[in-house]
């Protein structure tokens, strides 16, 4: 690790870790050692001892710790470059946080990075209001001798009206905040954060702060904010979008919700990103369309058209190439013979042979739609699973009432739910991962451990179907615990073998060819 | 507050447009602070020599921070940055706008632009912008590719 990330990660630190670190600082060392709950950069191999093969290291901020690290960068770029900190951050901004390409650009060619930037690092010349004698204001055209006005770096003077109403109106109504230029025409230098401060209403200013933390979170590769709905935390992760291939890196912010860093879409272990865009968008496409071929049409036995029969006789003809056959048996017409239109042939070996190949071809089909029902059942059992929460909250219920179990005796109910739902969206994108998984000697392994979490699953899930007998709660509890422990470790086994298979480039999908040069 | 700046602006540019007419362009009708319209004439020795175009201004509340949107009307000159819908491809208009621009300084601009045209023809993508394009160009995502003419 650079020193640069162990810089960024320590000043992400709670206040609280923070104060500890500080009081224990000459045993720092074995502090963090001792501490198994300490998430600590600096401990790496005794981490990865720990750590799951599926499981990546992240970081969730507050957005006070996302303003604190940007200071802190800034006040970092600032003392190297030796600028202020209102230019180090228009500098940073301009080069999306990538504090090493601009330290380096700057030592190359300080000029050109300032100029390009839009940043005039002039300290004789810093804006502030003031009132300059016979001024008339450009845009409003007011000449008043108590104007106040304002002019940036460059000493383009405005009156300090027309300024307010120019950065409100970016601010407010185009949400612009790190791109905001100076009003003269052809001028890019950009109004530094100290002069917003200066010149907005204190309402304003604040929407701009906002501004600045959400571009620097999504300019910053290493973040991204938190996807469900109203969370203001950002997840902190140093998986590069090169190793999306390899890795599934799966968070799981403050809020509790668990998504992929990669994508930001939900959890979807073990399947990598790119599988699961293409298999989105497969479903979007296919399924309703191949369900509905797969029930109602079959294919002409020669040239394989899909043909729907919407009435009429068995004695088919292909509407393309003419080929003539019997709906019923799908053998050529012509051996019909005599038996036209009761078709008792089903058996022999021109049908046998037509209804062979059009097998095969529906193969492919079939194949799909084999995957897709189970992804799309999972998916809808997880949503049963959750009104399961609610009834799970009157059965916790219920059981303090009829038994000697304590509140916090019964949390076990609310705890296997929990498995349980994780499970189900994991074993969902089993069958897309199984889906593109090209079968070999490999691949058992995955699909023995793919049925046993499968079997695992319906066995808790009906467990906690059953109603709640007063004289046998405990051997219930005892059911559900051991069950629930069982079920996450069927989780565990499936994901650790996916996971190495995945970074020791295992697996063979088919259709990514992208993947395999 | 908006307001005041808004007004006391447009009111002042129109009383310079008519005290000091630039040579080529005058004032057809600016009844209102919502929308003016300008003649604006092909200059001689040009390939627009002799032809007379209308130029559509419309103000929101924010002019000057925000600009004008600006359109052709009736007569449609033919250049490469100018669709047949009136529509105008020039970056002050949408995002190199600045508020110490002015209805002067936008007309002096397209005039510029049609002058130094070398050749008749509508832009490549005509047929497929007008099809799609939005009734406001400001809505359109412009690319500045050519600034030559």
């Amino acid at each position: 690790m650079s020193e640069s990330e162990e810089d960024m990660y320590d000043s992400y630190k709670s206040t609280d870790e923070e104060q500890e670190l500080d009081l224990d600082e000459d045993e720092d060392e074995i502090f963090v050692e001792e501490d198994d709950t300490e998430l600590n950069f600096t401990d790496v191999v005794a981490e990865r001892n720990r750590k799951k093969n599926y499981e990546v290291e992240f970081n969730v901020h507050s957005v006070e710790g996302i303003v604190k690290s940007q200071d802190d960068e800034i006040i970092h770029v600032s003392n190297i470059l030796g600028i202020q900190k209102q230019h180090a951050a228009t500098l940073l901004r301009h080069f999306r946080w990538n504090k090493e390409r601009l330290i380096e650009r700057y030592m190359d060619d300080s000029g050109s990075v300032l100029k390009t930037a839009g940043v005039i690092t002039d300290d004789s010349r810093v804006p502030k209001f003031m009132k300059v004698y016979g001024f008339v204001c450009d845009i409003c055209c007011d000449d008043d001798n108590d104007l106040n006005t304002l002019a940036l770096s460059c000493g383009h003077r405005f009156c300090r009206n027309c300024y307010e109403h120019y950065l409100t109106q970016k601010i407010k109504e185009e949400g612009e905040s790190r791109r905001i230029m100076c009003m003269a025409s052809n001028c890019n230098v950009i109004v530094d954060e100290k002069t917003i401060e200066l010149a907005v209403s204190p309402e304003i200013h604040s929407r701009y702060r906002t501004l600045l933390n959400r571009t620097y979170v999504d300019d910053n590769e290493y973040l991204r904010w938190c996807p469900a709905p109203s969370c203001e935390y950002a997840v902190e992760c140093h998986v590069p979008n090169t190793s999306l291939t390899r890795i599934v890196p799966t968070v799981e912010c403050f809020c509790c919700h668990r998504f992929c860093f990669g994508c930001g879409l939900p959890d979807h272990q073990p399947s990598i990103c790119m599988l699961v865009r293409k298999w989105v968008k497969k479903c979007e496409d296919d399924s309703e369309t191949a369900n509905w071929i797969s029930a109602h049409t079959k294919e002409c036995g020669k040239c394989h058209s899909t043909i729907e029969k919407n009435g009429g006789c068995n004695h088919m003809t292909c509407r393309k190439c003419k080929y003539e056959f019997c709906w019923v048996c799908m053998g050529p017409w012509s051996e019909h013979g005599t038996s036209w239109y009761n078709c008792n042939r089903y058996d022999e070996k021109s049908s046998q042979d037509a209804r062979d190949q059009q097998a095969k071809s529906r193969a492919s089909l079939e194949r799909y739609l084999h995957y897709y029902n189970r992804f799309a059942n999972h998916e809808q059992s997880a949503k049963l699973d959750r009104e399961l929460y609610n009834k799970t909250e009157k059965k916790m219920e219920e059981m303090q009432q009829t038994s000697d179990l304590s509140w916090i005796e019964v949390q076990f109910l609310k705890k296997a739910v929990d498995i349980l739902v994780q499970c189900r969206m994991t074993l969902k994108w089993t069958y897309a991962f199984a889906f593109y998984l090209v079968r070999n000697n490999q691949t058992e392994i995955f699909e023995d451990n793919q049925r046993d979490l499968e079997m695992a699953v319906e066995q808790l899930s009906e467990l906690l179907e059953k109603p709640i007998e007063a004289e046998k709660i405990t051997e219930l509890k005892q059911e559900v615990l051991n069950k629930t422990v069982y079920v996450g470790s069927r989780r565990e086994v499936l994901l650790e073998d996916t996971a190495k298979g995945l970074s020791e480039g295992r697996w063979e999908f088919q259709g990514f060819e992208e993947l395999h040069e | 507050m908006s307001m005041a700046l808004f007004t006391k602006r447009l009111a002042k540019e129109l009383s310079d447009l008519k005290i000091n007419p630039p040579v080529g362009i005058e004032i057809e009708e600016a009844e209102t602070f919502k929308s003016w319209k300008l003649n604006l004439d092909g200059v001689d020795g040009t390939l627009y020599a002799g032809e007379r175009f209308a130029l559509e201004f419309r103000f929101s509340p924010n002019y000057p921070m925000e600009s004008p949107e600006v359109v052709f009307v009736g007569n449609i000159p033919i250049h490469p940055h100018i669709y047949s819908n009136g529509h105008i491809c020039l970056n002050v208009l949408y995002n190199q706008w600045s508020p110490v621009l002015s209805v002067r300084s936008i007309c002096l601009s397209i005039q510029s632009m049609l002058s130094s045209c070398t050749c008749k023809e509508p832009p490549p993508d005509n047929s497929h912008y007008i099809r799609t394009a939005r009734s406001s160009p400001k809505l359109t995502q412009w690319s500045f590719h050519d600034d030559s003419v």
